[in-house]
């Protein structure tokens, strides 16, 4: 490798803000234009950039590919990145993202456009440079520095009770993630060092990881959301523009699954073993209780969020059911997630920039005005239920078999989860495209090439991903593999520890051969 | 006994006698000149600073002791004497433009700024009790001066006798400590103290390692002695609020640390529970004080109340992690506190200074690159990555988990995002709320110093190595 493809992913966005920042300028509808541009073409640059990676990217070895290392913080940590099958399907999401959120803000952000595209490309620097970074310090520095660009774009172009939600957004997440930071700094003076990959080979403490382990899980829960800290997301979601809650939904939401498994998972192994029962608990109540909560709202954005919710509730169960196809199952839903809640989002957005409003009860038989959006709409609505032949069922699937192996009840009682989603999905549905057309969206038009283009990729996917998982799932498939090799070398070791404390080193080996 | 002094072994402190004779210098100048050339004299003052810090980097290196140990230079010094001669010239900048608009170019001004800088100078090198009073007195007598120094203004003169009477009474603590520890351990040296403590602390000796305390805690405005702050923060001049919060404090942290390490490094149980105690009250004040203010100077007061709590997590730990901590805080904190005050000063309208939090609603519409520095400058006070301030509160809380503090650091973490609230408040009022009027244009010096301070919190994560290493060095050299 010649040149540091990952670190041009990850700041080429930055340097796209920058020139937005300190070369655009002349009256204000040339640097409106001039701005879009810019911002299209530098995610489109790197999405392009990104794909490379793909192609080069040898998914046979579990090991971390693209990997940089230079000097930082004069020894206690490096500026080191790289990616595996685990975190390069984020990073496309990401990159693949942002082009589309770009596009849907082209009309709907008319005011201080300039500010808008500096705040989502340097967004987009961190988001990359999260699912990247092979440094806790490092890392963290990603995972909190997206909170100033979120509050801006919250802020600044969201509704009316934006204020509100931006500050909830921000104070929630701090104060998950300064935990994670002091259990980053136990981390550190226990292993000597903040390198993920040798962190990962680190044995570290019972005590120490249960400690960690809650520290971090403090962070990645308010992150996800998982309930009961689930409060500032639907607030979130509805006041912020429609492209911020793109982002929110598709990607901001996966860096607490992300860290799940990056972190909790293979770090600390023992602790994950013993707070399974909690993770399950608690996935469980998302699944059944957003999901009853979506019956019952108003506002078309709040009930996407709160399945939103029930979704990532599958996927924390998935990973900490820390089989093959669970943890393979909350990659995929994650990802699959990525691409429909976007995709519901946006056609929140087609129709709130025509009508301006989200209530649901303003909607109804919209499929008489707008039959191309009512198709497009209906692909994302069946993908969300997790019908079979779209990407929402792989997701759910596999989460689900993979649950069931570890712990039937748990299986059995998120399934009921599915069967609410369909009811609020396609209640929704129901309300807002079918039926006789209600004066008021009488003039409604059908969605334009613009609206079409930003579409077209995300249906594709929906129903490949749905057809044909296999990309996803075997990019992630070696260091998935690796992933749960450790993990249950560690939890035998605890087990046997359970069983027999004066003779744990044969359970081990023996789990090691069945594995 | 008596010593040697020839000018040879005067050398290390060249720096310190070249600002006194600056300070005079500039005195005598003043006098001869007349009121006119007040900002001429200012501007020179600003050259001493520079001809100081040119004598000062020029020092040999290592450590030298003078006047038979009462005087010490080492790392840690030219480390935090850098830092006070950036703070001094930085709030001097800051004061040129302000002097003239307010009508009150006096020359004394500089001279005062220059003088309180020697103090503190002296303090940062004091190695024994005497010593560090007399740069404490020197430090804060001119401080007492430039607070009342808006002589037409009730509130200023106010908040210099409030200042000048609690100080002293402070100052009185500090010396009846430094009796007691006197009369206890029968030496006021440093290195002295430690040896005759040993791991052994008499009750005495206890009584008067806290009044000592008290006395460094009231000069960097720690719970519960900064009851003065939030008063003469607001009524002090803003230029001179600007010094107050940066170059004094570092000064007194520095011989807050120097003393607690050096001095009494058997002892750390007794007075590890003072430091932990003081920190978290000054850190949850701060956080929780603030939220109800609407003038920013008041703000800033309780501001720099948190900040000092966190920078006495780093003491706290007591280890050279920590004390390498609370140098980058301390670094970090100066260049936040110029930054936002070169933002506050340019604050104006119709030639009024205005000082409320109000006054600067949607103010990224009317100067959007002053905005969008004061807010990178509140999201670093806040402690939010990738910003300067994220690394400062990194390396005190990293000495302090290693140091087994963790209720400290969960409590301080904790305050921090209760203390980001108010900082965001202030982002809100910039960018979501519309615009009030706007403000005059920035003098030069403001634009300066605010580009300077914003960019090096901005971009410190891209190289921190250099304020990294120096502060490892300085810290270093204490154990």
């Amino acid at each position: 490798m010649t040149w540091p493809v990952l670190s041009v992913v990850t700041f080429l966005p930055l340097f796209g803000a920058l020139f937005i920042m300190l070369a655009v300028r002349g009256n204000e509808g040339l640097a409106r234009g001039t701005a879009r541009w810019v911002a299209l073409w530098t995610t489109l640059v790197t999405f392009a950039l990104s794909l490379a990676m793909v192609w080069r990217f040898d998914a046979s070895s579990p090991e971390f590919q693209f990997v940089e290392k230079q000097p930082w913080l004069l020894g206690l940590a490096n500026y080191h990145m790289g990616v595996d099958g685990i975190s390069l399907p984020f990073v496309i999401l990401t990159t693949g993202l942002m082009p589309l959120c770009i596009l849907a803000s082209w009309t709907a952000i008319q005011t201080r456009v300039k500010e808008y595209m500096i705040a989502f490309l340097v967004l987009e620097t961190l988001m990359v440079g999260t699912f990247s970074a092979l440094d806790l310090v490092l890392f963290y520095l990603f995972f909190e520095g997206g909170l100033i660009p979120m509050f801006l774009i919250i802020g600044v172009w969201g509704g009316p009770r934006r204020v509100y939600a931006s500050f909830k957004f921000f104070l929630y997440t701090l104060l998950g993630s300064v935990l994670m930071l002091l259990a980053i700094m136990a981390m550190y003076w226990d292993a000597g060092t903040t390198d993920i990959p040798t962190l990962l080979r680190h044995g570290f403490p019972a005590t120490l990881q249960k400690w960690a382990w809650f520290a971090f899980f403090a962070s990645f829960a308010v992150k996800m959301p998982m309930w009961p800290v689930h409060t500032w997301l639907p607030d979130a979601h509805v006041e912020a523009p429609t492209a911020g809650s793109v982002i929110l939904a598709a990607i901001l939401l996966k860096m607490g699954g992300y860290g799940f498994l990056r972190f909790s998972l293979p770090m600390f192994p023992a602790a994950s073993y013993e707070f399974a029962p909690l993770i399950f608990a608690l996935s469980v109540i998302a699944i059944i209780y957003t999901s009853l909560v979506a019956l019952v709202q108003e506002d078309v954005k709040k009930l996407i969020a709160y399945s939103s919710v029930a979704h990532m509730g599958f996927v924390t169960m998935g990973i900490f059911a820390a089989t093959t196809q669970g943890v393979a199952g909350g990659i995929f839903q994650m990802i699959s997630h990525g691409i429909v809640s976007a995709a519901l989002f946006l056609c929140v957005g087609v129709v709130y920039d025509r009508m301006h409003t989200r209530e649901i009860s303003f909607y109804g038989g919209l499929v008489n005005r707008m039959p191309l959006y009512a198709a497009i709409f209906m692909v994302f609505t069946l993908a969300n239920v997790g019908l079979p032949g779209t990407s929402g069922f792989v997701g759910e699937f596999l989460a689900l078999i993979g649950t069931f192996k570890v712990h039937a009840p748990v299986a059995a009682l998120a399934t009921i989860g599915v069967i609410l989603s369909a009811a609020y999905a396609l209640w929704l549905y129901r309300k807002m495209v079918f039926g006789t057309i209600k004066p008021a969206v009488a003039g409604i038009r059908d969605i334009g090439w613009r609206e079409g283009i930003i579409f077209a990729p995300l249906v594709a996917l929906t129903i490949l991903f749905g057809v044909v998982p296999k990309p996803v799932l075997d990019m992630s498939a070696a260091s998935v593999a690796q992933l749960l090799d450790r993990y249950n070398r560690a939890v035998a070791i605890v087990k046997a520890a359970e069983v027999a404390p004066e003779a744990p080193a044969k359970d081990i080996r023996t789990v090691s051969v069945t594995r | 006994m008596t010593y040697d002094i020839t000018l040879q072994t005067l050398v290390p402190a060249l720096p310190e006698i070249v600002l006194a004779l600056g300070a005079m210098a500039m005195l005598m100048l003043g006098v001869g000149l007349g009121e006119r050339t007040s900002s001429v004299i200012n501007g020179l003052c600003i050259g001493v600073l520079g001809l100081v810090f040119l004598f000062l980097i020029s020092l040999p290196a290592g450590r030298h002791e003078l006047f038979g140990g009462s005087f010490v230079v080492d790392d840690y010094a030219r480390f935090l004497k850098v830092l006070v001669l950036i703070g001094a010239a930085g709030a001097l900048l800051l004061s040129l433009d302000y002097l003239t608009l307010v009508n009150q170019q006096k020359f004394e001004y500089g001279a005062l700024f220059l003088l309180s800088t020697l103090g503190m100078m002296m303090l940062i090198s004091a190695n024994d009790l005497i010593a560090a009073y007399l740069g404490l007195e020197l430090m804060s007598l001119a401080l007492y001066v430039v607070a009342a120094f808006d002589r037409s203004s009730a509130r200023s003169t106010e908040a210099g006798v409030k200042y000048f009477v609690l100080g002293a009474l402070s100052s009185g603590m500090l010396l009846y400590g430094a009796s007691l520890i006197y009369g206890f351990t029968g030496t006021v040296s440093f290195t002295g103290i430690a040896r005759a403590t040993g791991e052994e602390a008499s009750i005495g000796l206890v009584f008067g390692l806290v009044f000592l305390f008290v006395g460094f805690c009231f000069k960097i405005s720690a719970v519960p002695f900064h009851m003065w702050t939030p008063d003469v923060y607001e009524g002090a001049p803003t230029p001179v609020t600007a010094f107050f919060a940066g170059a004094p404090k570092v000064a007194a942290i520095a011989v807050f640390v120097r003393a607690t390490v050096v001095a009494f490094p058997g002892i750390t149980q007794e007075w590890q529970q003072i430091v932990v105690f003081v920190s978290i009250a000054s850190m949850a004040l701060g956080a929780f004080a603030a939220i109800g203010q609407r003038n920013i100077k008041r703000l800033m007061a309780y501001s720099s109340i948190g900040h000092m709590g966190y920078a006495l997590v780093g003491l706290a730990a007591g280890t050279a992690e920590g004390v390498q901590g609370v140098l980058v805080y301390m670094s970090i904190y100066v260049a936040m506190t110029l930054g936002t005050f070169a933002v506050i000063l340019s604050m104006r309208r119709d030639g009024q200074p205005v000082e409320t939090i109000a006054d600067l609603a949607g103010m990224s519409r009317t100067h959007p690159t002053t905005a969008f520095f004061l807010a990178m400058l509140l999201f670093s006070l806040a402690g939010i990555p990738p910003l300067a301030g994220f690394f400062a509160k990194f390396y005190v809380f990293l000495a302090a988990i290693e140091a087994g503090l963790y209720l400290l650091a969960v409590i301080g973490v904790i305050t921090s995002v209760v203390g980001a609230y108010y900082y965001l408040a202030i982002v809100k009022t910039m960018y979501f709320d519309a615009p009030a009027p706007a403000f005059e244009p920035m003098a030069g010096s403001l634009r300066f110093v605010l580009a300077v301070a914003g960019l090096i919190n901005i971009l410190f994560f891209a190289y921190p190595a250099p304020l990294l290493g120096a502060a490892t060095a300085a810290a270093k050299s204490l154990f």
